[in-house]
C-alpha cells in the first residue's frame, strides 16, 4: 500500500518494514488512561501498532480537562476509557481500538486471564500492590510488561520481562570490522596487487585506505622483528614518512582517511564484555525446546572457537573510501564474499545443533542465520527481576552510596515515589492531598521512607529534606509535560520491545523533571 | 541545582538564579502593564472559570505547583492563583513550527494554563508528517462507509469478550477530516482550540523571515521546534539583536526575551533553554550542531562507490545537464522518479547496487528520520521548561539537556560555555586597533577580520546612537561621510575602549564591537594579519 508507506516513512527509515509489520502484529493493553497511559498509546497508535485496548474505570472529570489532551468538555461524565479510545481512533484509523470499563485493579482479581490476548501491556499510575500481581499474571502468561508512573515532577518507569533478546540493537558507535591487523588470504592477494610507492600519482591518491594501512603495517612488522607498532603514534609516523617520500599533493584523501583509522589496525573491535557474557550463558547449552536464538549462539561459539580463530563472523560491511569505483567495488565484493562464507560455516553450526537437540536441521532459515552474523558483535540479552525482587531486594548499601553522592535526587525520588504508594495504603490518600495537612505530610512520608531504606538494609542516611517536601506539595498530580515524557518513553521502550531492536533500559528508571536528568538503578 | 555560573564579559559572575530572579520581575512588570492596557483586571477574566460549574478543579494537578510554596522553586516564586490567571490571561507565547515537536508543544502549552499561543510555520501538511503530527488527519479506510453510518454510529459495540466494546467510528471520521495540502499552523491551532477549551490560538502560515522584527517583541517567550539550523540562527539574531546592554556590558533585562529549543533525530533529541546575553545562543555553540555530509563532485562525476554518490550525480549534475530550463522540485515525484531511474543507471553502469526509491528521495531531500515518540519527550521538556522560566515554579534545568534513546534511556543536561568573540550576543566583541586610525582604515579593518567578514558588506557604524557612518540612505551617507577621513578615537569623544554598533544588510540584528585603542603609530593591521 503506497500510502502506508509514505505515511511510516520517518520511521521505515530508522526500524524498515520488518519493523513496522513487528509494530502492526502488536495488540497493546494501556491501564489507566490519564495523560501517562493516553500519551503512550498515542505515541504506538500514531506509529501504526495492531490494536490497543484501554482500561479505565473512571468517567471524565474537570481535572482530566487540565491535562489529558484525549479528552473534552462534551465527554465530561462519561467514561474515560470509551472518550479516549474514541480522541486516539482518529488519530490513525489503521488501528484496532477497544476499551474497558473497568478498573484495572478489579480487573486483575476477577479475571487474569483477560491479559493472555495481549503482546504487551503497559501499566500507569499504578500502586505497588496490585503491580505486584499484575507483573505475576504477565510473568505467567508470558506477556511483556512497562510500569510507567508520573509524579508530580517525577517520574519512574521499568520493563518487567523474563527475557529479551535482542540482535539489531543498532549502537551508536560501532567500530567497523575491517581485519586490517589480520587479512584473510583473499584479502591479501587482493593488498598485493597495489604498488603504494607506485610514481603514478593519480593511482597513489586513488587506493582505498584499508589497503595503505594492511601494507604498511605489514611493512612495519618487517622491519620490527613481526611487531606491532606499540602506539597509534608510531603507525601514523610511518604513514607520514611514507607519505612525504611519495606525496606529491598536498592532500591525498584516502592517506588522509588511513591516518583517521589508523586506530582500528592496533585496536580492532573485541568481543564485548555483552556479546562474552552471552556466549557463557547457561542457556548455549541448548535442548530441543531452546528457541532459535540460543541454538544461534551455540553456533556462534562453536564458530568463534573453530573458523573464526577467536573473532565471530565478518559482517561484510565497509565504509565508503577515496578510491576508484573498482578498486572500491573490487574490495566490497571480497569483505562481503567473506561475510557470506562465514554465514555457510554458521548455517553448517547451526544444522549440526539442531539435529543434535532432535531438531529438523534447517527450521533455522539461512537467511535468519545471515542477519544475525551480520549483528553478532552487538547481540543484547536483557533479563528483568521480577517486581517481587525488586520490592523485597536488600540493594540498600547501594542506594545509601548513590545517596551520599552529591547529585542524590533520583535514589531519593527512587525511594519517596515507593514511600507515597505506601502512604496511600496507610491514610487512604495521597501526601499532600490537602492544603492543610502538608506540613503533617511531610514528616509522615518521611518516616515512611526511612522505614523503606531500613527493609532494604540501607538505613541511617539521610534523605534530602526539600526533596520530601516537594514531593508532598506535588500531592500526586499528574502533570500534563511530565506525564507526556514518562509516557513517551514507555511508548519508546515499547517500540523497541515490539521491534526488537535497540537496547531496552535495564533497570529502574528514576527521572526528575526538575533538573530534567534521569537515572537508571540496579536494584 | 543552578549553581551553574555565568560570566557576563568576564566583568560580571552572576548565578543564574539571580538573573532569572531579574527576568521573572520584568515579566511581573510586563504583566502589570498589560492588564491597564487591556482595560480588564485579570481577575475578572479569570472569574469565568471559577463560575460554579464544577470547572474549579479543572487545573487542580498544575496548581499543586502553581499554588503552593515550595523549596525547589526558582528565584522569586510567588505560589498563588494570580499567577495562574497570568499564564491564561497575560502572557504570550510563540511557537515556531507546527511540525513534529510544534504539534506537541501546543498541546503541551495549552495543557500547562497558557492561554494566549501564537504559531508560525510556512509548510502545508503531507501524508508522511502523520506517523508523529497528531494534529494532523488524514482518512484511508473504509472512508464512505464510515460517513454513511456517521448518524447513528456510537461507539458502544460490544465485542465478544464481555466487557470489551470496540471503536469503530470517531467524530473525526464523521467529519471526514483530510488535512493533506492545508498549512500545518492553521489546522494546528484550530484543532488545539477545539479540543482545550479558553486556549486562544493564533496561526501565522509564512516564513518566519516574512514577519516585521517588531513582531517577535511581542511575546515573553520564544519557543521553536524547528528542524533547519538557518532558521534557528535567524530566530536567534533576531532575539540577540533586541538585548541592549549596560554601560558596564551586563544585559538590561527588560530587553531579553528567553529562548527555548528542541531537536530530534530518530531515538535523539536535545531541550535548551537561551537566555540571550546571558547564557550561550546558538552562535555561540554552534559546534552542537553535526556538520551536513556532503560528497565532493569529483567523487560524484568520476569515482562513485555508494547508492548516495550515484544519487546525488543525478540530482546535481545529471538533472542540469539533460533537463535544461527545468527547476528540480522535490515534491514533484515526477522529478523524483527521473532522478531514481537515472541513479539506478548510473548504479548498473558502475556495478552499484542498493540504490532504492526511498533512500533517493532521502538523499536528496535530506531526511532525518522522526518519531512520535522522541518528538513527545523533547518537546515537552521544552513546555516544562518554559513553564518554570514563565512562573519559577520549579528549579530550571542546566540550559542544554541532551535526550538518548537508543541504549537504554539517558537524560542529561550539559553545561557550555559563553563565546565572548560570539558576534551575534557578545556585549561587544573585542577588537584592539591603532590610536591614530582612521573611521575609513576601522572600516577596511572590520571587513578584513576573519571573525566578521562573511556577516559584512557595507557596514555602517554607531557610536552611542550618533551615527558615525552610515552607508544609506544617500543624504545621511552624505552627511556622514567626512567622518571617515576623521580619527576614530577622536569620533568617539576620547574613550580609549566602548562599544561601536555595526549594521548591515547582512546582518539580522546588531554587531557590537568593543574597540580598545592602543598605542603606537606605525603597527598596522596587527590584528588582522594572518586572516
Amino acid at each position: 500500500m503506497a500510502l502506508r508507506s509514505t505515511k511510516y516513512d520517518r520511521q521505515l527509515r530508522i526500524w524498515g518494514e520488518h519493523g513496522q509489520s513487528a509494530l502492526e502484529r502488536a495488540h497493546i493493553c494501556v491501564l489507566n488512561c490519564g495523560p501517562t497511559g493516553s500519551e503512550a498509546l498515542k505515541n504506538l497508535v500514531l506509529g501504526g501498532i495492531g490494536s490497543f485496548t484501554v482500561v479505565d474505570a473512571s468517567k471524565v472529570c474537570a481535572s482530566d480537562l487540565g491535562n489529558n489532551y484525549f479528552v473534552d468538555w462534551d465527554s465530561l461524565g462519561q467514561s474515560k476509557a470509551k472518550t479516549v479510545s474514541a480522541f486516539l481512533h482518529e488519530l490513525n484509523d489503521a488501528v484496532d481500538a477497544k476499551f474497558v470499563e473497568e478498573s484495572p485493579e478489579a480487573l486483575l482479581e476477577s479475571n487474569p486471564a483477560f491479559f493472555s490476548q495481549f503482546t504487551l501491556v503497559i501499566a500507569t499510575q499504578m500502586q505497588e500492590n496490585s503491580l505486584l500481581k499484575l507483573d505475576e499474571i504477565c510473568r505467567q502468561l508470558n506477556v511483556m510488561l512497562i510500569i510507567a508512573r508520573s509524579y508530580g515532577l517525577a517520574g519512574l518507569l521499568r520493563i518487567s520481562v523474563e527475557e529479551h533478546d535482542v540482535i539489531e540493537s543498532k549502537p551508536d558507535n560501532k567500530v567497523e570490522d575491517l581485519r586490517l591487523h589480520n587479512p584473510w588470504p583473499e584479502l591479501q592477494r587482493y593488498v598485493d596487487e597495489f604498488d603504494i610507492d607506485t610514481t603514478d600519482n593519480v593511482i597513489h591518491k586513488h587506493i582505498p585506505f584499508a589497503v595503505l594501512l594492511i601494507k604498511i603495517t605489514q611493512d612495519w612488522k618487517r622491519a620490527h622483528n613481526g611487531k606491532l607498532p606499540a602506539n597509534v603514534r608510531e603507525l601514523k609516523v610511518n604513514f607520514l614518512t611514507i607519505t612525504a617520500r611519495r606525496r606529491v599533493e598536498e592532500d591525498e584523501d584516502n592517506y588522509t582517511e588511513a591516518l583517521k583509522s589508523a586506530y582500528v589496525v592496533l585496536f580492532p573491535p573485541e568481543i564485548s564484555t555483552e556479546l562474552h557474557a552471552i556466549l557463557e550463558d547457561k542457556l548455549t547449552e541448548v535442548n530441543a525446546s531452546s528457541p532459535d536464538f540460543w541454538v544461534m549462539v551455540a553456533a556462534l561459539k562453536q564458530y568463534i572457537a573453530k573458523e573464526g580463530q577467536g573473532e565471530p563472523p565478518l559482517d561484510g560491511a565497509i565504509p565508503d573510501m577515496h578510491s576508484f569505483t573498482d578498486y572500491y567495488i573490487k574490495l566490497q565484493k571480497i569483505y562481503q564474499a567473506r561475510a557470506e562464507a562465514d554465514v555457510t560455516a554458521m548455517v553448517g553450526h547451526v544444522s549440526c545443533i539442531l539435529k543434535q537437540i532432535g531438531r529438523d536441521s534447517s527450521s533455522i532459515p539461512r537467511t535468519t542465520i545471515k542477519h544475525f552474523c551480520k549483528n553478532t558483535r552487538h547481540l543484547r540479552v536483557l533479563r528483568c527481576k521480577t517486581l517481587r525482587d525488586e520490592f523485597s531486594s536488600k540493594a540498600g548499601p547501594e542506594l545509601q552510596r548513590l545517596l551520599a553522592n552529591e547529585e542524590s535526587s533520583h535514589p531519593a525520588l527512587y525511594v519517596l515515589l515507593r514511600a507515597v504508594d505506601h502512604f496511600a495504603a496507610t491514610y487512604n490518600r495521597y501526601p499532600g492531598a490537602f492544603d492543610g495537612e502538608l506540613e503533617e505530610d511531610v514528616s509522615r512520608l518521611k518516616a515512611i521512607a526511612v522505614s523503606i531504606l531500613n527493609d532494604m538494609g540501607g538505613g541511617g542516611v539521610a534523605l534530602p529534606e526539600d526533596l520530601i517536601s516537594e514531593v508532598c506539595r506535588f500531592g500526586a498530580g499528574e502533570i500534563h509535560t511530565v506525564a507526556s515524557i514518562v509516557g513517551g518513553i514507555a511508548s519508546q521502550e515499547a517500540i523497541k520491545l515490539l521491534t526488537r531492536q535497540f537496547t531496552p533500559v535495564q533497570g529502574t528508571f528514576v527521572y526528575n523533571a526538575m533538573s530534567a536528568t534521569s537515572l537508571v538503578l540496579n536494584l | 541545582m543552578h549553581r551553574w555560573e555565568y560570566h557576563i564579559c568576564n566583568i560580571h559572575v552572576v548565578t543564574f538564579e539571580t538573573l532569572t530572579w531579574m527576568l521573572h520581575s520584568t515579566f511581573c512588570l510586563q504583566r502589570l502593564s498589560m492588564a491597564d492596557q487591556q482595560q480588564q483586571p485579570s481577575s475578572l477574566l479569570s472569574s469565568r472559570i471559577d463560575d460554579g460549574s464544577g470547572m474549579e478543579n479543572r487545573w487542580r494537578d498544575i496548581e499543586r505547583l502553581l499554588l503552593r510554596s515550595g523549596n525547589l522553586v526558582g528565584p522569586g516564586f510567588e505560589p498563588g492563583p494570580e499567577l495562574r490567571e497570568a499564564l491564561q490571561n497575560d502572557f504570550r507565547v510563540l511557537v515556531i513550527g507546527a511540525g513534529g515537536l510544534g504539534c506537541e508543544l501546543l498541546k503541551d502549552l495549552a495543557l500547562s494554563g497558557f492561554g494566549h499561543i501564537d504559531v508560525i510555520d510556512m509548510d502545508t501538511i503531507d501524508v508522511s508528517n502523520l506517523n508523529r503530527q497528531f494534529l494532523f488527519r488524514i482518512v484511508t479506510q473504509s472512508f464512505h462507509l464510515l460517513i454513511d453510518f456517521s448518524h447513528t454510529l456510537h461507539y458502544y459495540l460490544v465485542s465478544a469478550a464481555k466487557h470489551e466494546q470496540s471503536v469503530a467510528g470517531s467524530h473525526a471520521l464523521r467529519l471526514g477530516m483530510q488535512d493533506v495540502g492545508k498549512p500545518k499552523s492553521e489546522v494546528a491551532a484550530a484543532r488545539v482550540m477545539q479540543r482545550v477549551k479558553g486556549v486562544t490560538v493564533i496561526p501565522h502560515f509564512c516564513k518566519i523571515e516574512d514577519k516585521d522584527i517588531a513582531f517577535y517583541k511581542d511575546f515573553q517567550i520564544i519557543v521553536l521546534g524547528l528542524d533547519s539550523l538557518e532558521a534557528r540562527c535567524y530566530i536567534n539574531s533576531v532575539i540577540c539583536g533586541f538585548v541592549e546592554y549596560e554601560e558596564d556590558g551586563s544585559p538590561d533585562l527588560s530587553t531579553i526575551k528567553p529562548l527555548v529549543d528542541g531537536g530530534t533525530e530518530g531515538f535523539k533529541g536535545h531541550a535548551r533553554v537561551i537566555i540571550p546575553g546571558i547564557t550561550p545562543c546558538f552562535h555561540c555553540s554552534l559546534w552542537l550542531f553535526p556538520p551536513q555530509i556532503t560528497f565532493p563532485l569529483c567523487t560524484l562525476a568520476e569515482t562513485p562507490r555508494s547508492p548516495a554518490h550515484c544519487i546525488e550525480y543525478a540530482h546535481l549534475i545529471q538533472w542540469g545537464q539533460d533537463r535544461i530550463g527545468e527547476y528540480f522540485d522535490a515534491d514533484n515525484p515526477e522529478h523524483m522518479k527521473w532522478i531514481y531511474d537515472q541513479a539506478l543507471k548510473r548504479g548498473e553502469q558502475f556495478n552499484i547496487s542498493g540504490i532504492t526509491y526511498s533512500l533517493t528521495q532521502g538523499v536528496v531531500k535530506n531526511i532525518v528520520p522522526a518519531i512520535a515518540s522522541t518528538n513527545a519527550v523533547v518537546a515537552a521538556t521544552c513546555a516544562l521548561e518554559t513553564l518554570k522560566i514563565a512562573t519559577m515554579c520549579s528549579t530550571g534545568m542546566d540550559i542544554y539537556m541532551q535526550y538518548t534513546g537508543t541504549e537504554g534511556i539517558y537524560l542529561r543536561t550539559v553545561p557550555h560555555d559563553k563565546d565572548r568573540n560570539c558576534i551575534i550576543c557578545s556585549p561587544g566583541v573585542p577588537l584592539e586597533v591603532d590610536k591614530s586610525i582612521t573611521l575609513q582604515k576601522f572600516i577596511d579593518t572590520l571587513l578584513k577580520d576573519s571573525r566578521f567578514k562573511l556577516k559584512l558588506s557595507k557596514p555602517s557604524v554607531s557610536y552611542h546612537g550618533n551615527n558615525l557612518y552610515m552607508q544609506a540612505p544617500a543624504v545621511l551617507e552624505e552627511m556622514t561621510r567626512p567622518n571617515l577621513q576623521e580619527q576614530l578615537l577622536r569620533l568617539m569623544g576620547g574613550e580609549t575602549s566602548d562599544v561601536l554598533n555595526i549594521n548591515d544588510r547582512r546582518l539580522t540584528g546588531v554587531l557590537r564591537v568593543r574597540v580598545t585603542f592602543r598605542e603606537g603609530a606605525d603597527t598596522i593591521d596587527m590584528d588582522t594579519a594572518g586572516t
